[in-house]
């Protein structure tokens, strides 16, 4: 079994959603990035997805593109990613990236799997590769066994959640809203139904993002979806904090908030 | 030609694939709207009444057929070639633009959204969307780079004129890509009340394709009206290149004449050696933006690099994949052309044509100058000539150093 799903697993048996954070590897800087994660791992969160900084972002709100532009400006290329998967990795941890799929296509679909093996990490997010153009990262992952994680919404027809969901091997990433990321006031309503609609397709975890920015958010999320994935909320916070050892001490404190908010009870 | 109808096999409309170039590299959330717009599309192109509507449309409302104007005294400087201006300048709202404007609001309609949004460098295609906006009764939004807004100042009066709402985009390289990104983030928002008007034939499937086929009518009216004029097919076809709408409008009527050459000019800025233009297909290489497959500037991290040209409407680090693959198979060629060589062409044609062209059609001028030089004499050459200059005139007075004293 895979390191993903022994998460979720292990979540469950505690009554509890599995808490995924996401940052983008190289903010507020490379090492600050790897710092933070570990921390995050080590204060109650069970899965960490790292961004690929991506000069066009277009799924992410003002808030990840600025973290976004910060990381490239601090020169992160998927060198430098991979060596902060292997870093964080050490932590024992499921560790995934997430990248559109314009780096991992410039860099290498093979290159990309194998390094990701190599470095320890155990999947890829890739939220613009449909399951339609992805034959050959299909057969790159499952060679390098790395889980695929691809992304529904609520806008995707039954033939759609069912083409994609078949394609992954980790968890089903379920985006809560039509839009982009960001901290919301409230959860969409339309999560639960998504969540719905996608356990009638497959039996794999699903977990749901976008949106959610507070720990009673998470906990409304928890109560029907395997996994809650926290994203802004975390990035906002560190823009707050100039100083790392602040951003540090700011992002413990969020995850163990974020870990209460994940029981179901 | 026998290889290259081989390469034409490698077309799937179905799935918007040119070869390799092309697919949809888009979040899954925005999947079922371009399900929508190709299901509407076909739809629409099967249908009589919708044929009537856009064709009337294009005769009363746009002035369509263009004029096919020879242009005599700018003949001596392109070698003596026989050249025609495709007059698409002289389009309502200025340029080409409208022709795929017009098509896709009657699909906006079609599939009853109330709210248009688009993405705009040089304006042109910002303008043209605002008109026809007004026209249907829509709620329309224009994506514009800061930097362009400045150096298009007059078209962004225009749309605000038109009611519709212009928003500066702040983020990246404040020009055309990052405007498309903005226009994305609304889209996937608002996807459901609301119709992404993509201005050019790059961005996911279907949008290079049906793009294309409405700007096709500028191919199809010259191909006629060249035969009608010199009783024969051109020796050659000659547009400006940015993300390509009135090249592959010009061009694809003519793909099956094998003897038609097919020259696009792109924008080289201070040259492709400096690093700054924006000539994707002559400097760049294979990799995904905005959607599809195709060249892009861009780094080995897949990082998009910044572009530079003169002319707002052509500085774009992507192409649309059609001329990707028209590339790789050898049926066109592409060739950059500088800032310099474009500003040049600009003030040749308008002082030997009276025709003030705008910066963008300006590249595909001072490439034919030089095709009609390579051609000779007894060449005959259709430019498109896109769109007008007016709104270039206070980038081209500052160029050429133009004072109301001098």
């Amino acid at each position: 079994m895979s390191l993903i799903h022994e998460a979720f697993n292990k979540a469950k048996s505690e009554n509890r959603a599995a808490l995924i954070a996401y940052l983008p590897a190289g903010f507020p800087t490379i090492e600050g990035s790897t710092k933070i994660m570990q921390e995050m791992l080590n204060n109650g969160v069970d899965l960490v997805e790292i961004g690929v900084p991506y000069s066009d972002p277009l799924m992410d709100g003002p808030i990840i593109q600025q973290a976004v532009d910060i990381a490239l400006h601090n020169k992160t290329g998927i060198k430098e990613v991979m060596q902060i998967v292997k870093e964080v990795s050490q932590t024992g941890k499921p560790v995934l990236t997430m990248s559109y799929w314009s780096p991992i296509e410039k860099w290498g679909v093979e290159k990309y799997a194998q390094q990701m093996n190599q470095s320890g990490g155990v999947g890829v997010i890739t939220p613009d590769l449909p399951p339609d153009e992805s034959d050959l990262w299909i057969t790159a992952t499952d060679q390098n066994k790395i889980d695929r994680v691809f992304v529904v919404a609520p806008s995707s027809s039954e033939e759609r959640l069912k083409l994609v969901t078949n394609k992954v091997t980790g968890f089903v990433y379920a985006a809560s809203l039509m839009g982009v990321t960001g901290t919301r006031t409230e959860v969409s309503s339309r999560a639960e139904e998504l969540v719905k609609r996608i356990r009638v397709h497959t039996q794999l975890p699903v977990a749901v993002g976008l949106g959610v920015s507070t720990s009673e958010q998470a906990h409304e999320v928890a109560k029907f979806a395997d996994g809650v994935i926290v994203g802004s909320a975390f990035v906002k916070a560190i823009l707050e904090q100039p100083d790392l050892s602040k951003a540090v001490a700011a992002v413990v404190q969020l995850s163990k908030d974020f870990a209460r908010g994940v029981r179901k009870d | 030609m026998t290889t290259f109808l081989q390469d034409l096999k490698k077309i799937d409309e179905e799935t918007g694939h040119f070869g390799q170039f092309g697919g949809r590299f888009v979040p899954e959330a925005l999947i079922s709207a371009l399900d929508q717009l190709e299901d509407e599309y076909l739809k629409a192109a099967a249908d009589p009444k919708f044929n009537e509507d856009f064709q009337n449309l294009l005769k009363d409302y746009v002035g369509r057929p263009s004029p096919l104007t020879e242009a005599r005294n700018f003949s001596k400087h392109a070698g003596g070639a026989r050249v025609f201006l495709k007059r698409e300048d002289l389009n309502h709202t200025g340029s080409h633009k409208i022709n795929n404007v017009i098509g896709q609001a009657l699909l906006t309609v079609r599939m009853g959204k109330k709210r248009i949004i688009a993405e705009t460098g040089a304006g042109q295609h910002g303008v043209a969307t605002a008109t026809a906006a007004a026209l249907f009764g829509l709620e329309c939004v224009i994506y514009m780079g800061e930097e362009d807004t400045v150096r298009q100042s007059l078209n962004v009066a225009r749309m605000k004129l038109l009611g519709a709402t212009v928003v500066p985009v702040t983020t990246g390289t404040k020009t055309l890509k990052d405007a498309i990104n903005e226009a994305m983030r609304d889209w996937v928002t608002n996807v459901e009340s609301t119709h992404y008007l993509l201005g050019t034939v790059a961005g996911p499937h279907p949008f290079p394709t049906i793009g294309r086929n409405f700007h096709s009518i500028m191919g199809v009216e010259a191909r006629q009206q060249i035969l009608e004029k010199t009783g024969k097919l051109p020796t050659a076809v000659t547009a400006c290149v940015g993300g390509g709408s009135n090249a592959i409008g010009l061009f694809h009527p003519f793909i099956l004449d094998k003897d038609v050459q097919l020259h696009g000019y792109e924008a080289a800025g201070d040259g492709i050696e400096t690093g700054r233009h924006a000539a994707t297909l002559s400097g760049g290489t294979i990799g995904i933006l905005h959607g599809t497959r195709s060249y892009v500037l861009q780094d080995e991290n897949g990082q998009t690099l910044p572009s530079h040209s003169i002319s707002a409407g052509l500085d774009y680090p992507g192409v649309g994949p059609e001329h990707a693959w028209l590339k790789d198979t050898g049926r066109a060629f592409y060739h950059p052309i500088t800032d310099t060589e474009a500003m040049d062409a600009f003030s040749l044609l308008s002082r030997t044509e009276g025709i003030i062209p705008a910066i963008e059609t300006a590249h595909a001028i001072a490439g034919t100058v030089k095709l009609g030089k390579e051609l000779g004499k007894d060449a005959v050459i259709i430019i498109n000539c896109s769109g007008r200059g007016d709104k270039d005139v206070e980038t081209a007075a500052k160029w050429f150093k133009i004072t109301s004293n001098s």
